[in-house]
């Protein structure tokens, strides 16, 4: 088994065998749909290392290559990777020398809070699914149904009462407000997820693990859990995706300190007084899109199995 | 010792009464099964031994210890679940070796172990590979490995053969009871496969709603079985069960009238504590001989639907009242529909119920 898979496989590259399956329409087709789907990302990626002169050129200049005088030259531009420098240290005054931006602090603050949340909710969340699926108190249904209440309103909607108590904690602006804020909300979709999860096991199974021997927790922790990895990793993926690109709790709850990358990407663009720095606004997106497509770009065998669990018959 | 003792146990869930006062004792070294329609009840009961379920009522003593308030993993008892209840995410050996594992036994021991059973029961080849990767056939034979790898009181099996196919499930019975056989442990198996139970029990359990009609061997159940529903669940095909009037009873030939037939057959002396009145009588469709003559003791009936099955042949007549009466006979006895046939009852296979259902007997 092992040595037939190749090392770009293990890394997570599918095999190429898709074409010969499915024929050179569909995968024409798809790849053309792929193609819609993804060319707003990709022109961001080009525009991070755009000189900032040619970010808006119309025609836009959309290949960092002539591929050898093939393309004319208006259409391609010199790729730089200057942008990505002023992300983290730009000249802020003008006339004035470059200075840090603290965006590698607000980087920090992204992948620290949202990571943190997220796990804090996955195993609250999973030990509260595994509690609702095999132990069901007396109205279970009513209690799953308030947890899900929480997500039917726009954040909007909550933003002020949210605020209120936030101040009268003091929790405003800190690590501590935040984190926790984003692991509430994301709870309700963790306990949903990993509810239906673990609904679909069999319960037998369970009964046989305890007939073997094996006691209440290391049911959940030997038994359970290596049967739902797929679903932890979906959760996460999208808890995490969730969590990372939440721009409006942040904006109103952290402080200079604890900004997260979306907040002070809106104030590093808007700022400044000459208009919107595209090229800055492009870098800082690509690289604030490098984690999360890290995650679920190693995650994506179990995304799939994840996502479709439940839906196909095994 | 391995020995299972139920003592009038009873589960209820809310008003629902699933089991009913049961009561079974398994020695060491027996194999007792649980048989019953579905829905009777059987694997509650056998879920309460397990710990599974708690009793309601009643005591469940294991290797003589009350067992009562223990849960599953503190009773030291195997079991193998109808749908195998392998663990997905281990392999095959990991799977057999999993209650070791919980045993905390050494991994030298463990695979020791693991080897040996997995040799007595032809899983060698496999035991690298995932349970999604083999046959229903290991699969089963995974989750008895998986039961008999260590030493525990007794041995539970739930519908053990209820997935396969006819012809595995024939080469399976006689493993299982082989490997049983030399484990000398307590078994209890639950089944609502008669055959399963008559082939592989030492004694059988019969339960209906939740209550054990009767206990006995598989020829015992066969041959005296004590009610009308243990008569008429045992035995293919079916046993004839008929309200006849017993008219009277003296020097042990009863007077009845079977069928619109006037009959005296032999009869039980207890048959005499009966008052005349309406009785059930039950006679197995291999009772019967034919005659070419009414008698005094034949029933009257003709043939309607012949059905050959191999050596012996089934005949489905119509008796003079209407009512439907089974007669099997040798493959060379040659009937044809329409037939009128004379059908004189083996007075020793021939049963008669009271009003209650019990079999009268002496």
């Amino acid at each position: 088994m092992a040595s037939t898979v190749s090392i770009l496989e293990r890394l997570g590259f599918r095999k190429a065998s898709g074409v010969s399956e499915a024929g050179w329409w569909r995968t024409l087709i798809v790849g053309i749909v792929s193609l819609v789907y993804f060319t707003p990302v990709l022109f961001i990626i080009f525009t991070a290392f755009k000189p900032q002169t040619q970010a808006l050129d119309v025609p836009p200049r959309l290949v960092p290559t002539t591929l050898f005088g093939l393309i004319p030259d208006k259409y391609a531009f010199v790729p730089t990777i200057e942008n990505f420098g002023s992300v983290f240290s730009r000249v802020m005054t003008p006339g004035g020398s470059p200075e840090a931006t603290g965006f590698d602090r607000f980087f920090f603050n992204s992948v620290a809070i949202s990571s943190v949340s997220v796990f804090l909710a996955l195993i609250i969340g999973t030990l509260a699914a595994y509690g609702f699926s095999r132990f069901p108190l007396k109205g279970n249904d009513t209690y799953l149904f308030i947890i899900l209440t929480t997500r039917m309103l726009p954040a909007i909607v909550v933003i002020i009462p949210v605020i209120l108590m936030f101040r009268v904690v003091g929790l405003s602006g800190s690590y501590v407000g935040i984190t926790l804020l984003y692991t509430a909300f994301n709870l309700a979709f963790t306990i949903w997820m990993m509810k239906s999860f673990f609904d679909e096991l069999s319960p037998d199974v369970e009964d046989a693990a305890r007939i073997d021997g094996s006691s209440e927790p290391r049911v959940f922790f030997k038994v359970c859990l290596p049967q739902v990895v797929a679903g932890l990793a979906a959760t996460f993926v999208f808890g995490l995706i969730l969590t990372w690109n939440e721009f409006l709790f942040a904006l109103l709850l952290t402080g200079p300190d604890t900004r997260t990358v979306p907040v002070a990407m809106n104030q590093a663009v808007s700022s400044g007084g000459r208009g919107t720095d595209w090229t800055l606004l492009a870098s800082i997106e690509t690289l604030f899109l490098i984690p999360v497509f890290l995650v679920t770009f190693f995650l994506q065998d179990h995304l799939l199995r994840g996502v479709t669990f439940g839906t196909v018959k095994r | 010792m391995s020995t299972i003792e139920v003592k009038s146990i009873t589960k209820k869930y809310g008003d629902f009464t699933a089991v009913r006062e049961a009561s079974l004792a398994v020695k060491a070294g027996e194999v007792v099964c649980l048989l019953g329609p579905s829905g009777c009840g059987k694997t509650t009961t056998l879920r309460m031994i397990a710990g599974l379920e708690r009793a309601t009522e009643g005591d469940v003593i294991i290797a003589g210890k009350r067992m009562n308030e223990l849960s599953p993993e503190k009773r030291n008892i195997a079991m193998v679940f109808q749908f195998y209840a392998l663990y997905p995410a281990l392999s095959v050996g990991d799977n057999i070796a999993m209650p070791l594992h919980f045993e905390k036994l050494s991994k030298e021991d463990t695979a020791k172990r693991v080897n040996k059973v997995a040799k007595i029961l032809h899983l060698t080849e496999v035991l690298e590979r995932m349970p999604g990767q083999v046959s229903e056939g290991e699969k089963q034979r995974i989750a008895v490995a998986r039961a008999i790898v260590r030493d525990p009181n007794c041995f539970l099996f739930d519908e053990p053969l209820s997935r396969l196919d006819v012809e595995l499930r024939h080469s399976m019975r006689g493993q299982i009871k082989e490997v049983l056989s030399n484990l000398s442990k307590a078994t209890v198996i639950v089944t609502h496969d008669q055959l399963e139970a008559l082939t592989m029990a030492d004694r059988i359990a019969i339960m209906k709603d939740g209550m054990i009609e009767q206990v006995g061997t598989p020829h015992e159940v066969f041959a005296k079985p004590a009610n009308v529903f243990v008569a008429s669940f045992i035995g293919t095909p079916q046993m004839n069960l008929m309200e006849a009037d017993l008219k009277s009873f003296g020097k042990g030939v009863a007077d009845v009238t079977l069928a619109g037939s006037k009959v005296e057959m032999a009869a039980d002396p207890a048959v005499s504590t009966l008052k005349p009145s309406k009785v059930m009588i039950g006679i197995r469709p291999r009772a019967f001989t034919t005659h070419d003559k009414a008698g005094h003791d034949t029933i009257h009936a003709q043939a309607e639907l012949i059905e050959p099955m191999g050596a012996e042949t089934l005949i489905h007549a119509r008796t003079k009242t209407g009512g439907d009466i089974r007669v099997v006979v040798q493959r060379d006895k040659r009937v044809k529909i329409g037939e009128i046939l004379h059908l004189k009852p083996d007075p020793k296979q021939t049963h008669f119920f009271g009003e209650n259902g019990k079999a009268v007997r002496s």
